[in-house]
């Protein structure tokens, strides 16, 4: 927890829950925040309860009871109309934040995007805004097979004028909710899927955490671990197994990947001098390849050691779950890449 | 219009086939022997076996993550289906597609698909191909009232009257869109209205009625097959389960899907009829059921005893390069 939130009443709450109170406390804070997305609230013209889904991972419940159909707004599955209409309405005077049930639907919509969105500000010399909130969930491990588990933020993070944002934890998630929809830019906001139930200290009121700031769950100066979304749990749990045997790893979560906090992996390297990037994405032009290269270039001379990259392999997400365990990045693996960067 | 009894039979088994086989992997998902999100079809298995019952390997269907329905109608092998879906290496797609990427070239089923309106371009690329082949083959779209509603959708409808491509889209309207009723999302009044309005010839039937689906299928093949170009059909039909396998369906109003179940079952109504024509009788059916039943239980069991994937040496393999 950082020092601004030291002094706040906290309580357990999950990644769902600290997203959903972000959500709840900034509609209530600023009426030009509106909701809109494909079950958001759910049971739209049916005959049965209203507010059935709440999203179906249930992260926006509750928020159209209170706020109204008018302000949390369950659309037909059209993404690209969805994201579009978030996106001029953001240009406009609101404060959207749009959901892509999964993440994987931005290929039906990616011209509101990366064409539109990302160009605008500086297209149009300055003069326009887009503080629009685009969520997603991303990640594999629910073994929903190759259209719904990518992880498709270095696509998103190549593009300029998009701010990708991946909290590891509900205390950040909620902190970086709250910054995304009062950010004056487009941001991504991308929820790993299988980090829903995950739980911790979370402050009750409003805070704010910036973006480009990383987060240092383990500090040591061994080996210097960068990891992505859910791999920053594995990060650690291999950190303090690794402890155990005398190891000592820097832990960082960049929590947003677009802006880095390169000024924070380059000081850990300077002190380690050896790199271990773990990112479940692909890792062809990945941001684990971005982040290597930035080291490569800008702390060459810390370096001990080559670079070692934990990533998925070179394929879609299968769905068999004997496959899908292999390619998602494990702990295992991110302890035999630490243990070969120092040689043991 | 007249119907053999091979006919009769033939639409019959393939029915009580898709309903057994969804019934069952609702059951061995709740056991935990179905990974993933599965989405089942029963309640509209009229509409695949109406829509398929023609169609030899060349016709192309392009399906959707409801699609297990869809598979069996166009003659994929149940137990490899159960075997993919139950994630087996010896699966349809050697355990790497999953319920809602199942597929069978083979047989002409180019794919479920887990964007939802990912189907009907790619569909449209069949049809090209036909036309462009003079193959006289047909290729169909399987889509929801929810997938009506994205822009794929309307872009591929519009694109196949522009090419008269043998393209016949088939809207299974059950009422809703995941958990938003059809009635919400779309904001016309009649989807068959919008539909005629791409200008194609566009009809709604009772998909609950295998007959009435049929004759309109029917219809719409041979005018397709004949360099008529694309039709539109909606059929409105009911879903029996969730969104998903697992789906509490709060959306969905008391005794709902009880109701549809007993009175919206397009298995006794398809039974009802063909007993009243006296064109099979209860004893041919049921010795149907019997057959089905084995084989669905043959399925399950030659699923759990298949062997799971290798990810030594499945998890990079049919990739065009590794690194």
């Amino acid at each position: 927890m950082s020092n601004s939130t030291k002094h706040m009443k906290t309580s357990l709450k999950t990644y769902r829950e600290a997203i959903n109170e972000a959500l709840h406390q900034e509609m209530e804070r600023d009426p030009t925040v509106i909701v809109l997305g494909e079950e958001v609230s759910g049971g739209a013209g049916g005959n049965g309860q209203d507010d059935a889904y709440g999203g179906v991972f249930g992260v926006t419940k509750g928020l159209q009871p209170k706020y109204s159909r008018d302000r949390v707004i369950d659309t037909p599955i059209s993404e690209s109309a969805i994201v579009g209409a978030a996106i001029g309405a953001a240009n406009t005077g609101l404060r959207p934040v749009a959901e892509l049930m999964f993440f994987d639907f931005i290929g039906v919509c990616f011209d509101q995007i990366f064409n539109q969105a990302a160009k605008f500000r500086y297209m149009f010399g300055g003069k326009s805004i887009t503080p629009v909130v685009i969520r997603g969930t991303v990640g594999g491990g629910w073994r929903a097979g190759a259209q719904h588990s990518n992880m498709l933020h270095p696509v998103v993070t190549h593009i300029p004028g998009l701010k990708v944002v991946m909290p590891s934890n509900a205390y950040d998630a909620k902190g970086l909710m709250v910054r995304a929809i009062r950010d004056n830019d487009p941001v991504l906001f991308l929820e790993h899927k299988i980090m829903y139930d995950n739980a911790c200290e979370v402050p009750d009121e409003l805070y704010e955490i910036p973006f480009g700031e990383a987060a240092f769950p383990r500090q040591g100066t061994d080996v210097t671990i960068v990891a992505i979304s859910n791999m920053v749990t594995k990060a650690i749990e291999a950190a303090d197994i690794l402890a155990k045997e005398g190891i000592s790893c820097d832990v960082i979560d960049p929590r947003t990947v677009s802006p880095l906090d390169e000024e924070s992996i380059l000081e850990s390297v300077e002190v380690t001098g050896r790199l271990v990037i773990v990112d479940e994405a692909n890792e062809r032009c990945s941001l684990a390849a971005d982040i290597s290269s930035i080291v490569a270039e800008k702390g060459f001379h810390s370096l001990k050691a080559p670079i070692r990259k934990v990533t998925a392999p070179h394929t879609p997400v299968p769905f068999a779950p004997e496959l899908e365990d292999a390619y998602i990045p494990s702990t295992a693996k991110v302890i035999a890449a630490v243990r070969e960067v120092l040689g043991a | 219009m007249t119907y053999s009894k091979d006919f009769l039979l033939r639409a019959y088994r393939t029915m009580k086939t898709i309903r057994e086989f969804e019934e069952r992997c609702v059951s061995e998902f709740m056991g935990g022997n179905i990974p993933g999100f599965v989405h089942v079809s029963n309640g509209q298995e009229a509409i695949a076996v109406a829509a398929c019952i023609d169609l030899d390997d060349k016709d192309i269907i392009g399906s959707t993550h409801r699609g297990h329905g869809h598979c069996i109608a166009k003659g994929c092998d149940v137990i490899g289906m159960m075997k993919e879906i139950m994630g087996r290496a010896t699966g349809l797609c050697k355990g790497k597609g999953g319920s809602m990427h199942i597929a069978d070239i083979d047989k002409g089923m180019l794919g479920a698909n887990a964007i939802v309106g990912g189907g009907p371009p790619l569909v449209n690329g069949a049809a090209l191909t036909a036309k462009t082949l003079k193959t006289g083959k047909v290729a169909i779209s399987f889509n929801g009232d929810g997938s009506a509603n994205q822009g794929t959708v309307m872009e591929a409808q519009n694109l196949a009257v522009v090419l008269q491509l043998p393209h016949i889209f088939m809207f299974e309207n059950n009422g809703y869109a995941e958990g938003t009723a059809a009635k919400y999302g779309l904001g016309c009044d009649s989807l068959t209205e919008r539909n005629a309005g791409f200008g194609m010839p566009a009809v709604c039937v009772n998909g609950l009625d295998f007959f009435e689906t049929y004759e309109a299928m029917k219809e719409a093949i041979e005018r397709a097959r004949n360099g008529g170009g694309p039709t539109a059909i909606e059929a409105m039909c009911v879903r029996f389960d969730g969104h998903f396998i697992g789906d509490p369906q709060l959306y969905r109003g008391e005794n709902e899907v009880e109701d549809a179940r007993a009175k919206q079952d397009c298995l006794k109504i398809f039974r009802t009829r063909v007993k009243k024509e006296k064109w099979l009788t209860d004893k041919e059916m049921n010795a149907i059921d019997a057959e089905v039943m084995a084989l669905i239980e043959q399925a399950v069991s030659e699923g759990l005893a298949a062997p799971h994937p290798n990810p030594e040496t499945d998890l990079l393999s049919d990739v065009y390069i590794s690194y």
